[in-house]
């Protein structure tokens, strides 16, 4: 163990370095509080971004980028979400801010942008995004939507997500709490019901994961209210206060709301993580104890003992062509990464690299821990980091977003996206099973084979027998 | 700005963007020069977001640095942002040229690019990096000016009086790898030498193999660059390029170099334009394999003419692609019923309207438009084929159209950068592309089609 220096994972630019740990062999903190370095290509977003990802699965809300075209045409119908209603959400509206208006101000454009929504499209809510230019000149968004609201008498809701205050999503998870908080808050007079029914916050209904988990609730006897925000209606999170209970999935994006719903209604809230069996099965034990109910306590382990029969055989079939695999994980916040790691150890895969583009010291601390000793960790990667450690690591396959994909697969590298924009669904049991699919399908394709080997005229002249 | 829509309505407010942002033209074409680097002097958001509109259209790693400004930043200036991130790229990456893009953020904030460049090439005494500044705020155009003013920049970066070549200039507008590498072959066949300007055909479409590296190999060759004035002459697909932004004008104008400027050759009349140029500047006859790939295609259009005039398409996305592709469905019998550009300088209206044939119906023309508008325009004229980028995929979903995907951003499908469609044998290969479209919407309906509109109206 006094070795361990020469193996120590090295950045390329020195800045970097506390950002780079090996779990178990560092006493040194990671820095991941820092903003993203300068010139370093780093796979972080922007705080509007962080923002519209999270509101954006408010289906029958039309959302509106205050600011130059661009930030709305990359953010069209950027998540994977699915409606079981209204399809308003997938529409991408912005004030498309000129040189005149950064010149003179935007406000009244936008105010005219919010009228003429009102009038093609009689929205329940409208959010307004403030982007990096609107913030710079000093457009006032939030008096033109107090102004807009009164106006139409609907909601305009404000979400202050200037882009250049941070390279840092969370910021802008933050300010799409806000958002919601003002949505959700009752207007004098109004009064919601309190219901047995639950919350889910961090819930965006990718690939009808939502719909798969309130499957087994239903049978379990219990209710979802409203999910924060997968295939939710503004009428439907008006009624969120009425719940008992918040279910909280992706940390990083709704820690915060579920404290200041404790605060405001007085609802408790419990962390679950529906990626991998184990996590369902525990996190759907955790809600029945939580209603101490006989009757949905029995249902719930029948269910349980009933969908793990049903998808066991699979994984374990699976587990048998991955064991021993050396995997990379490279995802947005540190809740997917612990998700994503409990999944490829039961899959009986091996761990080699972590990281993530927005982690907090005590969940980097969390990861370290829950690591074996040496693998790395890593916060805010750039490309040529990852690079550096497929090759080194020799890593069969990487968990990640699509700007990591085509570097894993130029590498040769298999790849499993688990990002905003996949069509699949990963939750659940079913989740499990379509996870370790997936797992399979690029880490054993016959591709891999194929593109090591160069050219050879004996092999391609079919006499050559193997 | 306002959005013009096809029933005269003017609205502030932009639905369902049809464009992307003025610095993404300008990676692409920096992409286009050899062993270089782009950094965007912006926030941090605006490099991400155009890494991953590149990489899911050329699934190829894209790397884009930024100077990551924030809060601070902003207030204060962004200059020594800008020079650790100089430092970092070259460290890292070690580039031959750095592109530097401006965002909006910068543009606002009145960043004065030139001066903090040279003050930073004279404090670190740099030598054989050369740093490109072009100024791209989206909220003055779109990626295809973006593209324009950058290639345009590069060019007079590297121009220089120089002694006559027997070469020829081709500057291309922004067209897949794949029609990169066409329109080569086809130069290659007349047997001239050229500079071809920006040339992301193999850095943007790399094939597996080799060692992965950080800059993939290829590009234009600033040497080279540096040669184009005096070369024989300009070839600059470029029609719809406005002049004060135009490569080919500079050379043209600035080193008195002629310039053809031709229309993309997609198409059969587009293509003979673009061949009879090279056989008048080579003074070679047009090679046989090209006679050829004319008669091939030929027979297919004549094979496939009465199936091409029930098209009634849609063409939209970046003007000078547009333009060609109207060319070409019109030649064909398909007579183009909405023509659309989220671009509003290509000129599209003046320049296809006295071309485009006599058909019983009038072209509508957007441009500087959004799909909102594009979608009323498909409805009013009851488009039944669109040709495009996948921000027209809703067309499908909602109404059931056929979306032939060409150009960019092809985020839905695999294999955008690799869609060839220049030259005889490209325009076959779009050409039977749309064809299919309309006989496979044929054959999934006609039955029943028949059996609704026609029985029961002929009295049995």
């Amino acid at each position: 163990m006094e070795n361990t220096c020469s193996v120590e994972p090295k950045a390329f630019i020195n800045e970097r370095q506390g950002s780079i740990i090996a779990s178990g062999k560092s006493r040194a903190n990671i820095h991941c509080a820092d903003d993203s370095l300068a010139g370093s290509v780093s796979q972080r977003a922007c705080v509007y971004c962080g923002a519209r990802v999270v509101l954006n699965p408010v289906t029958d809300a039309v959302h509106l980028v205050h600011g130059p075209i661009g930030c709305a045409t990359y953010t069209w119908d950027i998540r994977g979400s699915l409606s079981s209603g209204s399809e308003m959400y997938r529409k991408s509206f912005s004030t498309d801010m000129k040189e005149r208006d950064v010149i003179f101000g935007g406000e009244r454009k936008l105010a005219v942008c919010i009228d003429e929504i009102v009038m093609k499209y009689h929205p329940p809510a409208i959010f307004v995004y403030s982007t990096c230019v609107a913030g710079m000149i000093g457009d006032d968004i939030v008096a033109v939507c107090k102004l807009a609201s009164e106006k139409h008498g609907t909601e305009v809701i404000p979400v202050e997500s200037t882009g250049f205050s941070s390279g840092n999503k969370i910021v802008g998870y933050r300010a799409a709490a806000d958002a919601l908080l003002r949505l959700i808050t009752p207007k004098d007079g109004v009064d919601v019901k309190k219901t047995k029914k639950l919350n889910f916050l961090g819930e965006y209904n990718l690939g009808g994961e939502k719909w798969l988990i309130e499957g087994y609730l239903q049978e379990m006897g219990v209710g979802i209210n409203v999910a924060f925000t997968g295939d939710s209606s503004v009428a439907a999170l008006k009624q969120a206060p009425g719940a008992s209970l918040n279910l909280v999935q992706c940390t990083g994006s709704m820690h915060w709301l579920a404290m200041r719903l404790e605060e405001e209604f007085g609802i408790p809230s419990m962390s679950v993580n529906f990626f991998g069996a184990e996590n369902t099965a525990e996190s759907l034990r955790r809600i029945a104890r939580f209603y101490d109910d006989e009757e949905i306590i029995r249902r719930t382990e029948i269910l349980i003992e009933r969908e793990m029969g049903r998808i066991l055989p699979g994984i374990r079939w699976y587990k048998e062509k991955l064991v021993g695999k050396r995997a990379a994980i490279y995802v947005g916040g540190a809740f997917k990464a612990v998700a994503i790691i409990r999944q490829l150890r039961e899959l009986g895969m091996e761990i080699v690299l972590t990281g993530t583009q927005t982690g907090k010291p005590e969940e980097y601390e969390n990861l370290s821990n829950l690591l074996d000793e040496g693998t790395i960790i890593i916060d805010d990667a750039n490309p040529a980091e990852i690079e550096k450690f497929l090759i080194e690591q020799k890593v069969d396959v990487m968990a990640g977003g699509v700007k990591e994909r085509v570097l894993a697969t130029k590498l040769g590298v298999g790849f499993v996206d688990h990002n905003h924009d996949r069509k699949e669904c990963l939750a659940g049991f079913d989740g499990a099973i379509n996870f370790a699919r997936e797992v399979y399908i690029t880490t054993c394709t016959p591709v891999w084979g194929h593109i090591r080997s160069p050219f050879n005229m004996e092999a391609a002249d079919g006499s050559h027998d193997e | 700005m306002e959005v013009m829509t096809s029933d005269h309505q003017v609205r502030s407010v932009n639905e369902d963007q049809c464009q992307m942002c003025m610095p993404l033209g300008g990676v692409i074409a920096f992409k286009g020069i050899e062993e270089t680097m782009v950094l965007i002097h912006g926030s941090q958001g605006c490099s991400t977001y155009m890494r991953l509109s590149n990489v899911e259209h050329y699934h190829e790693p894209v790397d884009i640095a930024s100077t990551a400004l924030n809060e601070k930043q902003t207030i204060h200036g962004g200059e020594a942002n800008l020079r650790k991130a100089l430092d970092n790229v070259i460290r890292v990456y070690n580039p031959s040229v750095i592109g530097i893009l401006t965002t909006c953020l910068t543009e606002t904030m009145g960043e004065d690019l030139d001066l903090m460049i040279s003050a930073y090439k004279h404090d670190r005494n740099l030598q054989g990096v050369d740093i490109i500044p072009v100024p791209t705020p989206s909220y003055s155009a779109s990626h295809t000016e973006g593209f324009w003013s950058a290639t345009r920049r590069i060019i007079e970066h590297y121009a220089r009086a120089t002694a006559e070549t027997s070469g020829i200039n081709i500057i291309i507008p922004h067209i897949s790898p794949a029609d990169i590498r066409e329109i080569k072959r086809i130069i290659d066949l007349f047997g001239i030498e050229y500079t071809l300007i920006p040339d992301y055909s193999m850095t943007m479409d790399r094939p597996f193999g080799g060692n992965y590296q950080k800059i993939p190999p290829g590009g234009t060759v600033p040497a080279d660059i540096a040669r184009m004035p005096g070369a024989q002459a300009t070839i600059q697909f470029g029609l719809t390029c406005p002049e004060q932004l135009s490569p080919g004008e500079f050379l043209r104008r600035k080193y008195n170099v002629p310039l053809f400027s031709l229309p993309l050759p997609i198409g059969l009349k587009n293509t003979d334009r673009f061949i009879s140029v090279l056989s008048e500047l080579s003074g070679r006859p047009v090679p046989e394999v090209l006679l050829l790939e004319r008669g091939w295609l030929l027979d297919g259009m004549a094979d496939a003419h009465k199936y091409n005039a029930e098209g009634r398409p849609l063409i939209y996305g970046e003007p000078e692609l547009v333009y060609a592709l109207c060319t070409l469905c019109a030649e064909n019998g398909a007579t183009p019923l909405v023509v659309a550009s989220g671009t509003k300088t290509g000129n599209l209206e003046t320049l296809l309207s006295p071309i485009l044939p006599d058909a019983c119906e009038k072209t509508i023309f957007l441009e500087g438009t959004d799909f909102a508008a594009i979608d009323q325009a498909v409805e009013d004229q009851r488009v039944n084929v669109a040709v495009g980028h996948s921000g027209g995929r809703f067309l499908t979903e909602r109404r059931g159209i056929p979306v032939l995907r060409i150009g960019f951003p092809i985020h839905d499908r695999i294999g955008g950068q690799r869609i060839r469609s220049a030259g005889y044998a490209g325009t076959l290969s779009f050409l039977d592309r749309f064809t299919n479209a309309l006989l496979e919407m044929k054959y999934g309906s006609y039955r029943q089609h028949c059996l609704e509109e026609t029985r029961g109206k002929g009295g049995y």
